[in-house]
């Protein structure tokens, strides 16, 4: 098996970290940058496995780092997500802008 | 015997019955809060009078040893010791400096004890009756504790410091009762003048007290009067020597705490509140205003006295100030319609004879006789002034007016009133046998001794009393029909109780030998009755009060015709000589516009403009910089990243 190099691996993760970013600076939809952070959260991880991997094979730190963010990005979306329903309850719209009233 | 079991009860009592009443009376007591009030008082009461007993028969005289006053030798004297039942130090400060509290015991302090209790009580069971159904009966008896826990308190007094901060709560208790009618504007005017104008003069006070305790080294009154009175201690040299403005220390703080006092005992110039005080509940007048805490400057001067001795001056301010008062309210009483100021001014005049008797009294044997009669006549007075008030509150809660136009005949609707009032009357009109002749006399016979000036002026106000209680009296009892529907009659028993008692008292507290008890040294004086003397002003009081039966008997016009032709200055009294315009203009004219306006355009402008500066620039830089706080989440998560990206190519790139 030849391996993959960690280049490649590294591309796709900071490809998936832009495209988490786009998505949350451009969309206005809650649900959908709650998304986005996730992928940011993923990108972070495959960094994470793959310079465990690549860099230190006989040590799991990287790796337990990994299980911990997946724990609390489930913890986060909750949280988010009870949030998100809030705003709707209250203003009828999970828009961004609509909470902007907030700042008060 | 030991003062110190009991003796702290008597003032302790009444503040017992503040506490209760002020904090559950209005809830739980409402009706019977009278009752609570009057026992606990009739306690205190009971224990001054056996304070008083035990005092002055049984173990307050010592034998001892005095320098005779020619100072060949000592001789043996019996004289009341004082007494300090109980001492315990309140604020200790260092070890020198510390503020005390006690009680002591001397015979101006019982007498006082006995007066003030005595007279509080006879206005608590009156009140049961006057004040009954209304809406803040509890609130009233709580007060009334208040005062007469303050005016025991400052009569008890071991040192200065005590005895002004009782000064001041009887202050503010005045204050409360003088505005207990606090819907009525003129009421609560009455009460702020009085607070105001009271607290003005206790500046004078505060300061004479910082003068005499800075030299006395001491505020303990015992230890100042040694310290300051023999001729060789340091301190007496200090204050002495220490001068401002060319005149002693020692003057000086005499002076000023003789400003307190007159505030207090309303002496003219200061005695502008009293009047308007009178628009308290009446048993309230015939307590404060007229029976115990107007009397507090008279008995400040008689506890410093033999300070006041060793200083001319200052006792010659005090005799002059007291004998224009006494003129002065008298000439303005004659002129006065509502019959409460009528009693007022009568109170002022008074408290003046009080005054100018100290002032011209010396220190010791025979030339104490001023002091003596003072305490005397203080003594007498409050008994036939409250019931000067007692008798009023019972006529204006029959009228319903305090006007003397309403009145007129009553004397067969009220007989009692009517009988006890006729005895207050004589007795300060100074007529044998009643309570005010005896006293009066000895003040004349003191001002006699020592200044003839003061003794004729005396002896005219002697009869300007005479005339204008009896003007009053006829009146109210004679004069004209009045047409009432008697709906009460003369009022409960608990409200004729009082004027009973204190019309007895009036009779026969003028044949106490007061002389024996009472003096300036504390041992007994011989009182003199001299025929011959007085005759003068028994003489002229029998003429004002024909005078004023000539004019008042009948319904008439002579008191029109005669006020008429006097014009001018029958004006300048009725508007009681334009005093209190003179105040006005002075405070707002003068004071407001010179002084208080600049100090406004300094608070507005420069004070309040500073404080407003800060803000508004404090305004604006937020104003500047809010714009960043959008609210939209995702601008924020843009800074965020942005600055993370600049953070990583500064760690990276630039920080080498």
């Amino acid at each position: 098996m030849t391996d993959i190099p960690i280049s490649h691996i590294l591309f796709v993760s900071t490809a998936l970290f832009f495209i988490g970013m786009y998505g949350l600076f451009t969309r206005r939809n809650m649900i959908t940058m709650l998304m986005s952070i996730e992928l940011i959260l993923n990108s972070v991880n495959i960094n994470f496995v793959v310079f465990n991997k690549y860099l230190y094979p006989d040590k799991l730190d990287g790796i337990f780092f990994t299980i911990f963010i997946i724990t609390i990005a489930a913890a986060e979306a909750a949280v988010a997500i009870a949030i998100i329903i809030n705003l709707y309850r209250s203003h009828r719209s999970i828009d961004v802008e609509t909470a902007e009233e907030m700042k008060y | 015997m030991n003062y110190a079991s009991y003796i702290a009860l008597i003032p302790l009592l009444p503040l017992a019955g503040f506490v209760l009443l002020g904090i559950f009376g209005r809830k739980y007591f409402k009706n019977s809060s009278g009752i609570i009030g009057t026992g606990l008082l009739l306690i205190s009461a009971a224990l001054s009078i056996y304070t008083a007993y035990n005092y002055f028969f049984v173990d307050g005289k010592v034998v001892n040893a005095i320098q005779g006053s020619s100072g060949n030798g000592a001789v043996l004297s019996d004289s009341y010791q004082t007494i300090t039942a109980i001492k315990f130090t309140w604020l200790s400060f260092s070890e020198n400096v510390s503020i005390d509290m006690g009680i002591i015991l001397d015979p101006i302090s019982v007498m006082m004890l006995v007066v003030v209790t005595f007279v509080s009580l006879m206005v608590h069971i009156f009140s049961l009756g006057y004040m009954k159904g209304e809406e803040r009966f509890a609130t009233y008896y709580a007060f009334l504790g208040l005062f007469t826990f303050s005016m025991l308190g400052l009569v008890v007094s071991s040192n200065l410091f005590q005895i002004y901060m009782f000064w001041e709560l009887v202050g503010v208790s005045s204050y409360l009762l003088i505005g207990y009618y606090y819907d009525k504007p003129s009421a609560v005017a009455a009460s702020k003048k009085a607070f105001i104008v009271t607290r003005f003069a206790d500046l004078g006070f505060l300061v004479g007290i910082l003068i005499l305790a800075f030299y006395g080294e001491t505020l303990d009154f015992n230890t100042l009067i040694t310290n300051l009175t023999s001729q060789q201690s340091s301190q007496f040299l200090a204050i002495t020597t220490a001068s401002f403005v060319g005149v002693s220390a020692l003057t000086w703080g005499l002076t000023l705490v003789f400003v307190g006092g007159a505030g207090k005992s309303a002496m003219f110039p200061l005695h502008i509140w009293l009047p308007d005080a009178m628009e308290g509940p009446t048993p309230v007048s015939a307590l404060i205003h007229a029976a115990t805490m107007v009397v507090a400057g008279v008995y400040l001067v008689a506890r410093l006295f033999p300070l006041f001795t060793i200083t001319p001056v200052s006792l010659s301010i005090v005799t002059v100030v007291g004998i224009v008062s006494a003129f002065l309210a008298a000439i303005i009483a004659c002129t006065q319609t509502d019959i409460k100021r009528v009693l007022a001014y009568s109170t002022m005049s008074q408290i003046g004879y009080m005054m100018f008797a100290l002032g011209v009294s010396g220190y010791g044997g025979e030339n104490g006789l001023g002091y003596t009669a003072s305490m005397f006549h203080l003594f007498t007075h409050a008994f036939f002034k409250s019931l000067l008030f007692l008798g009023a509150g019972v006529v204006i809660h029959f009228i319903h007016s305090n006007e003397m136009k309403d009145m007129g005949g009553l004397r067969k609707y009220l007989p009692i009133t009517n009988l006890s009032f006729l005895v207050a009357c004589l007795a300060i009109a100074g007529i044998p046998p009643f309570a005010g002749f005896f006293s009066k006399e000895e003040i004349l016979l003191a001002a006699y001794n020592s200044n003839k000036i003061v003794y004729l002026v005396a002896l005219i106000t002697s009869g300007l009393t005479a005339f204008y209680m009896f003007r009053l009296y006829f009146s109210i009892f004679w004069n004209k029909k009045t047409e009432v529907h008697d709906h009460h009659g003369e009022g409960p028993f608990s409200m004729k109780l009082p004027l009973i008692i204190l019309g007895i008292c009036s009779i026969l507290a003028g044949f106490i030998p007061f002389g024996d008890y009472v003096s300036s040294d504390k041992t007994a004086m011989e009182s003199h009755f001299n025929l011959m003397f007085s005759l003068p002003p028994v003489g002229i009081g029998v003429i004002g009060i024909l005078l004023a039966m000539w004019m008042y008997k009948r319904e008439s016009n002579k008191a029109n015709k005669i006020s008429q032709s006097l014009g001018g200055l029958y004006k300048a009294a009725y508007k009681k000589f334009y005093i209190d315009e003179i105040y006005l203009f002075i405070t707002q004219k003068i004071i407001f516009n010179l002084i208080g306006r600049p100090a406004a355009w300094i608070d507005k402008n420069i004070v309040d403009g500073l404080m407003n500066g800060i803000a508004n620039t404090t305004a604006s830089v937020s104003g500047f910089i809010k714009g960043i706080q959008s609210g939209k989440v995702q601008s924020y998560a843009i800074y965020f990243f942005g600055g993370i990206v600049a953070l990583a190519i500064v760690f990276l790139y630039l920080w080498k």
